[in-house]
Order: structure tokens, then C-alpha cells, then sequence
């Protein structure tokens, strides 16, 4: 493998890895102050990308589509928050997973119901569609690069949102002690909503995002909801840092797993086996990855 | 309100009378909705056992009754195929007589709930539901990317694996095997809650701090559990690739772990019966609203919404007060 392909793997990892922060991140901001596990999330990502690709076949407009699919992720994540999630917090998390469950089959059915079993698609915008030269010989697809420097931009937003602002002095607080922040006269109701929300609107831009290099279906949202478990386990649930450097290296070990196990199997055997073998085991390599976490730190990096 | 007991009487009478009835009227289809209300239920019984007394919210049980599919569609596969699954020490081509298989199923449910349950349980809480989630999909992805046996195409098994005695073709003989084993589980399971170590799990769940002061150590207490739990789940899994003559990877998927908790709710967590009721009703909704409508997934989501967040307890609870209890 030349040092040029193994530069752009590397990148699609980066790639992969800071769109799954994206989703990720909302999963653990609403962990960390509400005390919620959301199997829904994904769910919301699924609407971001369908409201993405909806918006932008019919005004064709890629940057409409992603407006779109913030305000639909954001508002159906409030919607969500006040109908059935606000119900859920003083319950224990059996009853969250089967709520949540139940949105899921709610949400994708109705997505099936609107828009059919077919695939939608979400087409790259002309200006970034090409590649780009990088530093070195790398001719890398613009777009994905395009998805890194939003990806890093969002999370250091994000950053800023909680170090810096008046909402991300309440949410730290409301993460600290709930009762003093109500005593002091925040409504906790609406910071609850406002963060649910926010957390759906990062899902959904993640959706519409990554929704244009792949197709936009029903049941997109669950792998990467059971990517963004295993990425926040690695992270520390709770930690918008964990998030990142867990979302970093399970993007990283899964695209270099799967292209890096089939070629060291090689080395010492048939290559059809070495196929077989390498990518079995390149498919269980970021759950290898969180077993060994969770063994050396139970409760995450950052936990 | 009546007694718990009498109401499992009528789901026990319930469960033989409607697939006999079918059989006297020639209903085969009936016959085979409640083998798999039967299968699904054992599956139930196994999770409830970890889930409701136990209090381990595990999002992975599809990964125990996947393994017991597979088991059941390597064993058979190899035997139809006339293919030495071993060399050495002696040569031996898969079986299909059920008993072997069964005990394959058990054994590599237990292992791998003995594996899964050492690592996940140093986690609780919500990293658990989250641990266990992840290690059921690491299961489903190995099964589609592992291509010998089928990959993502799954194994099909030409002619149902065989019973001693009995002509397991016949839907009514197969419904047999399945209930009466069902019933041989939920008395397993019924004496394993009242014996001195179901008292401590349900302790541990509790009252972990209580159960700690008294000397006893929940791990190993909610390690047994899951073991046993998980070997259950096998065996029913390997029933349930018995009933369809075709294992795919979709038995590991992680919806198969949601349904599988979805009985256990529906029906009432922690009841004896609980995962009897609730799989009944998951079959006949699923077999009644399909037949409605192709978005029955829709009213299934509704009705367990309501169910999470007005009647706790599920049916079993809303039907029957607790035995010696109230």
C-alpha cells in the first residue's frame, strides 16, 4: 500500500469519525444533563437527511437542504421533548430504551409512510463535487473534505456554546445539580427542550451531511445510533470531549481496520482467506476496541 | 383483579387448547403462529430471567439467540451436506437430531452470555444497555461478513432437524416439542427465583449495597443470571431456526433484542408468564395488524408507548395482583 492511499484512508477515518461526533455529541449532551438514553437519536438524524433531500430536489439548493434539515431535526426534537421525553426523566432507563424504541418504530414507519420504501437522493453540490490536491499527490474528494472542516468548525462551536455562553453556563450547571439551577430561577423545562433540541439539530445536520455520499433511507439512523453507543462508552457518556476523541478513534479503526486486517492476514495467508478473515474481523475491530476500553476504564476516557 | 396463578392457569390452558383446536380443524397456520409464540416466549423467559429479576437491561439478548440459530444451521448444514465439520480427533458430519443440537445451542449461549456478562457486567446503568447493545451487533456484523456459512444471505435447511419418536414435520408433533419444553423452562426458571439464589438476585437488584453487607457478591450473582439467561435464549434461538428452516443474520440484529424486550414489557417484567402473555400478543398483533396495513409497525410503537408510560406492569400486571403479596 503506497503512503498516498494510506493518506487518504486515513482521512476518510477523519472524515467518518468527525460526522459520528456530530451525532454523538447530542447523545451524550442529553445523557450528561437529562440523564436520558435516547435509542430515538438516530432516528432524528434519519429526518435531518430525508428533510435535507426533500428540500433540496425541490428548490435545488444543497445549502436550503441543510437549513432544512436543522430546522426539521431541531423542531421535531423539540416536538419529541415535549410530547413523550419530558415524561422520561424521572423514570428509570428500562423504560427510557422502551420509549425510545417505540419512537423508533414510530419515526421509520412514518418516514416509510411519506416518502416510501425507496431510497432518496441527496446530490453533492457542482462547486464540490471534483477533488482537491493536498500537500503530497493527494487528490481527495472536496466534499469530504468539505465534511472535516464543518465537522471541526461544529465542534469547536459547540465548544464555545457550552465554555462560553449564558446557555452553556445553564446546561454545565443543569448537567451539576438540577434542583439549585431551578431554585435560582432558570426554567429547567425549557433548557431541557432547548437542549434535546439542539442535540437533534447536530443529528440532523449529520444526517443531511453524510446523507449526500450515501443514499438517504429508512433505517439509516440506527447503525450510526449504535456507532455513536459504542463512541460515547469509549468518550465517557456525559463528556462532549470523550465524544470527539471517541468518535475520532472509532471512525479511524474502522476505516483502517477494514482496509489494513485484510492485507496483514495476507502476509501469511491465502489471500481469499486473508479476505474473509481481514474483514470479518475488521467488522468487530471498534467493538474489540470499546471491550478493551471498557476492561482498562469502566467508565470511559473521559468518564 | 384475580390471583397471578390463575390467571397463568387460563394463559397455560390458552396456549395448548388454541393450536389443538386448530389441529381438530385442520388450521395449520394456527399451529405454526403459536410454535413461534412458544419459541418467541422461551427467548422472553430467558431475557426475563436476567432483565426482571435480575435488573440487567440487556439491549444484546439477539446476540444468545442468534448463537443458537447458528448453532442449529452449522450443525445441520454440515450433516445435509454430507461435510465433516471435524477431521480430528474423529470424524464427525453435524448432526440433525434436535437433542444434540439443543445442547450445542445451550452450551455456546451460555459461553458466549459468560463472555458478554464478564465484560459488560463491570459497566451498570446505562453504559450496560449501551455495552450489551454494541457486543449483539458485533455478532450480526461477523454473521454477515463471515461468508461460509451464508453471510448476509443466511443458510437454509432443506428438512426440519429430527426428535426421536416423533415426526417433527407434523406442525402439531413440533408445537408439542416447543411447549413442553417451554414449560420444562418456566419451571426451571420458577424454581430458580425461589431458590436461595434467585432471593439474593432479586436482593441485588434491589439493594446492591444491602446484599454487599451480607456477604455476598452481586457480580457473581448477576454473572450466573446471564449465563443461565443467555443459555435459555440459545436454545430458543435454535427452535426458532428449527420453525423456519433458515437462520440469517437478521436473528442477531439488534430490533430482534428490542422485540425480545418488547415481550417481556408488553407481558409484565418480572412475572413468571410475563413473556408468555407479551409474545402472545406480539404474534397476534403482528399477524392481525399486518394483515391491516403495511405500516404496523406505527400502532406497535404507539401501543408501547402507552404501555411504558401509563400502565406499568404490562397486561400480567394489569390483569393479576402479585401472589402473596398487595
Amino acid at each position: 500500500m503506497t503512503g498516498v492511499l494510506f493518506a487518504e484512508q486515513v482521512l476518510n477515518g477523519l472524515q467518518s469519525g468527525i460526522m459520528l461526533f456530530l451525532t454523538a455529541a447530542g447523545l451524550t449532551l442529553v445523557f450528561g444533563v437529562m440523564g436520558l438514553i435516547n435509542l430515538a437519536h438516530g432516528s432524528l438524524y434519519m429526518v435531518g437527511a430525508f428533510a435535507a433531500a426533500a428540500v433540496a430536489a425541490w428548490t435545488g439548493s444543497f445549502l436550503l437542504g441543510l437549513v432544512a434539515a436543522l430546522a426539521a431535526a431541531a423542531a421535531a426534537g423539540a416536538l419529541v421533548e415535549v410530547v413523550v421525553i419530558r415524561r422520561l426523566y424521572a423514570r428509570d432507563h428500562l423504560d427510557q430504551v422502551l420509549a425510545t424504541f417505540a419512537l423508533i418504530l414510530i419515526f421509520s414507519e412514518g418516514v416509510r409512510w411519506a416518502f416510501g420504501s425507496f431510497p432518496l437522493f441527496l446530490d453533492i453540490p457542482d462547486a464540490l463535487s471534483g477533488p482537491v490536491m493536498l500537500p503530497g499527490g493527494i487528490a481527495y474528494p472536496a466534499y469530504r473534505l468539505m465534511l472535516i472542516v464543518v465537522g471541526l468548525a461544529v465542534a469547536g462551536g459547540l465548544g464555545l456554546l457550552i465554555a462560553k455562553t449564558r446557555l452553556g453556563v445553564r446546561i454545565r450547571a443543569g448537567e451539576a445539580d438540577r434542583e439549585m439551577v431551578a431554585a435560582l430561577g432558570v426554567d429547567i423545562r425549557r433548557l431541557y427542550t432547548v437542549v434535546f433540541a439542539l442535540g437533534a439539530a447536530l443529528a440532523g445536520l449529520a444526517g443531511a451531511l453524510v446523507g449526500a455520499i450515501q443514499s438517504v433511507q429508512v433505517g439509516m439512523g440506527e447503525p450510526v445510533l449504535i456507532l455513536a453507543f459504542v463512541t460515547i462508552v469509549i468518550g465517557g457518556i456525559g463528556s462532549i470531549k470523550g465524544a470527539l476523541v471517541g468518535a475520532l478513534l472509532v471512525g479511524l479503526t474502522d476505516t483502517l481496520g477494514g482496509v489494513l486486517l485484510p492485507l496483514l492476514f495476507g502476509l501469511f495467508m491465502a489471500p481469499s482467506a486473508a479476505g474473509a478473515t481481514g474483514s470479518a474481523l475488521a467488522s468487530m475491530a471498534i467493538y474489540i476496541l470499546m471491550a478493551g476500553v471498557l476492561i482498562w476504564r469502566p467508565r470511559g476516557l473521559f468518564g | 383483579m384475580m390471583r397471578e396463578r390463575t390467571l397463568n392457569g387460563i394463559v397455560l390452558a390458552g396456549l395448548w387448547l388454541i393450536p389443538l383446536t386448530a389441529w381438530l380443524m385442520g388450521a395449520p397456520f394456527t399451529i405454526t403462529l403459536a410454535t413461534k409464540v412458544a419459541i418467541l416466549a422461551l427467548a422472553g423467559v430467558g431475557l426475563n430471567l436476567a432483565l426482571g429479576i435480575g435488573g440487567l437491561v440487556s439491549l444484546g439478548h439477539a446476540a444468545f439467540f442468534g448463537i443458537g440459530g447458528y448453532a442449529m444451521g452449522v450443525l445441520a448444514s454440515h450433516a445435509q451436506a454430507f461435510d465433516p465439520i471435524l477431521t480430528a480427533p474423529f470424524e464427525w458430519s453435524g448432526t440433525k437430531s434436535m437433542p444434540v443440537i439443543w445442547l450445542f445451542a445451550i452450551v455456546a449461549g451460555a459461553l458466549a452470555a459468560l463472555v458478554i456478562g464478564a465484560l459488560s457486567l463491570r459497566t451498570s446503568g446505562v453504559y450496560f444497555i449501551m455495552v450489551t447493545l454494541a457486543f449483539g451487533q458485533m455478532f450480526y456484523y461477523f454473521a454477515i461478513s463471515w461468508p461460509a456459512y451464508g453471510g448476509e444471505d443466511g443458510l437454509s435447511i432443506y428438512v426440519r432437524n429430527g426428535f426421536p419418536g416423533l415426526n417433527t414435520l407434523d406442525p402439531i408433533q413440533f408445537f408439542a416439542i416447543c411447549a413442553v419444553v417451554l414449560m420444562a423452562v418456566l419451571w426451571l426458571v420458577s424454581r430458580i427465583v425461589a431458590s436461595p439464589f434467585g432471593l439474593a438476585l432479586n436482593a441485588a437488584r434491589q439493594s446492591e449495597a444491602r446484599v454487599r453487607a451480607v456477604g455476598l457478591e452481586p457480580y457473581r450473582l448477576r454473572l450466573i443470571a446471564f449465563v443461565i439467561s443467555g443459555a435459555i435464549t440459545g436454545l430458543a434461538g435454535a427452535l426458532f431456526a428449527d420453525l423456519n428452516r433458515f437462520v440469517s443474520p437478521v436473528m442477531f440484529s439488534w430490533q430482534m433484542s428490542g422485540e425480545l424486550i418488547v415481550f417481556v414489557i408488553l407481558g409484565g417484567v418480572g412475572r413468571l408468564f410475563g413473556p408468555v402473555v407479551g409474545a402472545a400478543l406480539f404474534v397476534t398483533l403482528e399477524h392481525w395488524l399486518g394483515g391491516l396495513s403495511d405500516y404496523w409497525h406505527i400502532y406497535l410503537g404507539v401501543l408501547l408507548l402507552l404501555v411504558v408510560l401509563f400502565a406499568r406492569g404490562g397486561i400480567v400486571g394489569a390483569l393479576a395482583r402479585r401472589d402473596g403479596h398487595d
